[in-house]
């Protein structure tokens, strides 16, 4: 009954979100003042009834209730709650619904929080509709979540194991509310593009939408990530995999989008460009869920390798993409033109960032479409994986990590460096002096992990200069904390976060220790100045799973005494095996043991030292905070 | 679609590298063995290289690129070595090549083009701060 409920509110959503998206066109002609009221509440009715939809899903994971074919397929009674609940996203069916939750959100909360009463506003929320229309559609027609299966089955296929996991519940979500987040940007694009408002105005109601979108955008790839390197078994954080660039390519446009609206917004010019960055950001937002899914990439994440929902997906990117180029094309010859600038400026500076993040996405987007081409046209197979894009993306960091600092420090308008010019020398001087540190006491490297080094350093430094000149003002202050200006933070956190990530991820490259031993009980083991003890294996039994579980002892150092619990975990239901890796933190560094299979009468150990590797997500957490801080201003400021 | 679940738990399973006793003694040759074997794609697996590989096949490969490497052979005639068995889809990093010179240049080309037109957007404006003096 619940799920037939479900079902049907799914139908009614679809026919709001018509009236959403037809209604406001029809009365723009006639009666303006209708058209807006009338999109809001379509908005805020079509979100109440995906909710209802979702819940009514929600419970049948919950109640296990095997007659609904997703939940036979991917739920299993001997499954903890919280599994059972991400389970509801863990398939095809399920996260095209979480998709179209999401869409229906963001257009709910534009119906709710946007103030302005005026025709951009209901051609913004028109877009949205369009989308929510699109994607009910796809779901109704080509993945309903609540088909049954008759007779009911007694018991499910199970959730693969591997995405049992905390951190993989809330990956789909977050990564969700970013792709789609960016769905904003290109319904403020089209909206702009049909419409007289002046830059400023659309670049300033755009800036906040698409910052939320980037800052959970940042989160979901950060925790995939982060997921990767401690479930997959070794500590690889990236691997250049199709999927990640997919999420990655988004990411990148979007965050030229971020500055590029700044841009627009303050000094009335790069509008042309905003507005094609923001509908190119979400035709990779659209391609990195939909491209991947439907299985021309193969990958792991393709649930959907279903010709019929191919075809139907990449009808939808192909029409919304098309839409937002052609619209850009005809108007572009009616947009006001862009204000000049001077090369060395804050919005000079911002243009050469730019230069950089479209560089680097169409790196991405060559690297991982290029065997495809290749081979379509009958060229040969090839491979294009992470040797090249470290190659590529190598060279292109050290430029822009240098630049980067300059474009807070600057003035909008005419800027000089010149008043700056002793802080910056120290920057450079502490980078520099750094840089050496590192290489006496690690040895040196190749030039270029060097140079990367160093401009990583002299980012997080530049970035500490800005913070200082930011919070100058304030002083006397500087303890209570709530009443500093949140935009003394956005940059310096955002550009800072980059520092430590990049810092992280060479140096957990470069001086990663590894130790592969075959050992009997009561051996040891020595890595990165540590003595580890072998002890012996033991069976446990988990909610769901057993597990053959080793315990280490640290025989030296701080942690002496204490044990590391590697696991090798076997799924009944799912009838396939993980392995839990065991990781000490020592701050920044991560010791990390797994138990592999056995060898003789032995057991095969790999165990790794992983220095400074939690800067990287660290990183990304910093630069979400400097997000969430600009945010926090604009929001400040509204209210 | 159960089969399909089959081949997305087999993508996902765990990747342990090197086994005990693969590694050479020699330090040197090691390093280069690691970085040899990180860009040569294992032919069993999704999108990963022999070094972080389980699979046997992958095994052999290093065992291979070692058995060379202690030969004496140089990393350019391993390289070609594994393309003359497995072919260029081996290779993660792709040689440049008249087939992969789009691939190469396009960064750079993206790079340059972008400039060009930062530049031109700035010297127009330059002009028309020239031309239309500020009132």
């Amino acid at each position: 009954m619940i799920a037939e409920f479900g079902h049907f509110v799914l139908v009614l959503a679809l026919a709001v979100a018509l009236v959403q998206a037809l209604a406001p066109l029809y009365l723009m002609q006639r009666d303006t003042a209708l058209a807006l009221p009338l999109a809001r509440r379509a908005a805020l009715a079509q979100f109440i009834l995906v909710l209802l939809a979702f819940l009514a899903l929600t419970y049948g994971f919950v109640r296990s209730d095997f007659s609904l074919a997703v939940v036979f397929a991917n739920s299993h009674v001997a499954k903890p709650l919280i599994y059972k609940i991400a389970g509801v996203w863990g398939n095809h069916e399920g996260s095209m619904l979480l998709w179209v939750l999401i869409v229906a959100a963001y257009g709910a909360a534009y119906a709710a929080f946007s103030k302005t009463q005026d025709g951009f506003s209901a051609r913004v929320l028109m877009v949205q509709g369009w989308l929510g229309v699109a994607f009910l559609a796809f779901l109704l027609f080509t993945s309903n979540p609540f088909a049954r299966l008759l007779p009911a089955p007694f018991s499910g296929q199970g959730l693969t194991p591997i995405l049992q996991d905390p951190a993989l519940a809330a990956h789909p979500p977050l990564l969700y509310a970013g792709y789609v987040g960016f769905s904003m940007a290109y319904a403020f694009a089209l909206a702009a593009l049909t419409g007289k408002e002046d830059g400023q105005d659309w670049a300033r109601r755009m800036r906040p939408w698409i910052l939320a979108a980037w800052v959970f955008l940042t989160l979901g790839i950060a925790l995939g990530s982060y997921w990767a390197y401690y479930e997959l078994g070794w500590g690889g954080f990236w691997f250049w995999d199709p999927v990640e660039n997919a999420s990655l390519m988004p990411w990148l446009a979007g965050t030229a989008l971020l500055h590029s609206a700044l841009v627009a917004e303050k000094r009335d010019t790069l509008k042309r460009w905003t507005l094609l960055l923001a509908i190119i950001t979400f035709a990779l937002s659209l391609s990195g869920t939909f491209l991947v899914r439907s299985g021309v990439l193969t990958s792991v994440h393709a649930f959907a390798n279903d010709p019929e929902r191919g075809l139907f997906i990449l009808a939808i990117l192909g029409l919304f993409t098309l839409a937002g180029f052609l619209l850009y094309g005809l108007r572009l010859p009616h947009l006001a033109a862009d204000r000049p600038f001077q090369p060395v400026s804050r919005e000079g500076l911002l243009l050469v960032n730019n230069i950089f993040l479209a560089t680097a996405t169409v790196t991405v987007f060559i690297g991982t479409i290029y065997p495809l081409i290749l081979d379509a046209l009958g060229m040969g197979k090839i491979s294009v994986g992470a040797p090249y894009f470290n190659a590529v993306f190598a060279p292109l960091t050290v430029p822009f990590a240098l630049l980067l600092p300059l474009g807070p420090l600057a003035n909008w308008r005419e800027g000089s460096m010149r008043p700056l010019q002793n802080k910056l020398a120290l920057a450079a001087g502490a980078a520099a002096l750094v840089t050496c540190g590192i290489m006496l006491t690690r040895g040196a490297a190749s030039l270029m992990v060097m140079a990367l080094f160093a401009a990583a350093l002299w980012l997080f430094f530049g970035a500490a200069i800005d913070m200082a000149q930011r919070l100058a003002p304030y002083r006397a202050r500087l303890h209570k904390f709530w009443s500093l200006p949140a935009s003394a933070f956005t940059a310096p956190l955002a550009h800072g976060g980059l520092a430590v990530m990049l810092l992280g991820i060479l140096a957990a490259t470069q001086w990663r220790e590894e130790a592969v031993v075959a050992a009997s009980p009561g051996q040891q083991i020595e890595i990165a100045g540590v003595a580890l003890r072998y002890d012996g294996l033991r069976e446990v039994d988990g909610p769901n799973y057993t597990a053959e579980q080793a315990r280490l002892t640290y025989m030296s150092g701080p942690h002496q005494g204490a044990h590391l619990y590697p696991e090798r975990r076997f799924y009944e239901a799912e009838r396939s095996q993980t392995t839990e890796a065991a990781i000490t933190t020592d701050l920044i560094g991560h010791l990390y043991a797994v138990v592999g299979e056995a060898s003789g009468d032995k057991r095969v150990l790999r165990i790794w030292y992983h220095p400074y590797v939690a800067l990287i997500w660290l990183g990304a957490v910093l630069m979400a905070l400097g997000g969430s801080f600009a945010l926090a201003t604009r929001l400040r400021r509204q209210m | 679609m159960a089969r399909l679940l089959i081949l997305f738990v087999l993508m996902l399973t765990p990747a342990q590298a090197l086994d005990p006793g693969e590694a050479l003694a020699d330090a040197a040759l090691e390093t280069r063995a690691r970085a040899l074997s990180q860009e040569l794609r294992c032919m069993v697996c999704q999108n990963q290289s022999i070094d972080d590989s389980d699979a046997p096949l992958a095994k052999d490969l290093r065992q291979f690129v070692r058995a060379r490497l202690l030969a004496g052979d140089s990393d350019a005639a391993i390289r070609a070595a594994v393309v003359e068995r497995y072919g260029e889809f081996a290779l993660f990093r792709p040689p440049v090549a008249p087939h992969t010179l789009a691939l190469w240049a396009m960064p750079l080309l993206i790079l340059l083009f972008g400039v060009v037109m930062a530049w031109r957007l700035v010297g127009k404006s330059a002009r028309q701060n020239t031309s239309t003096p500020l009132q």
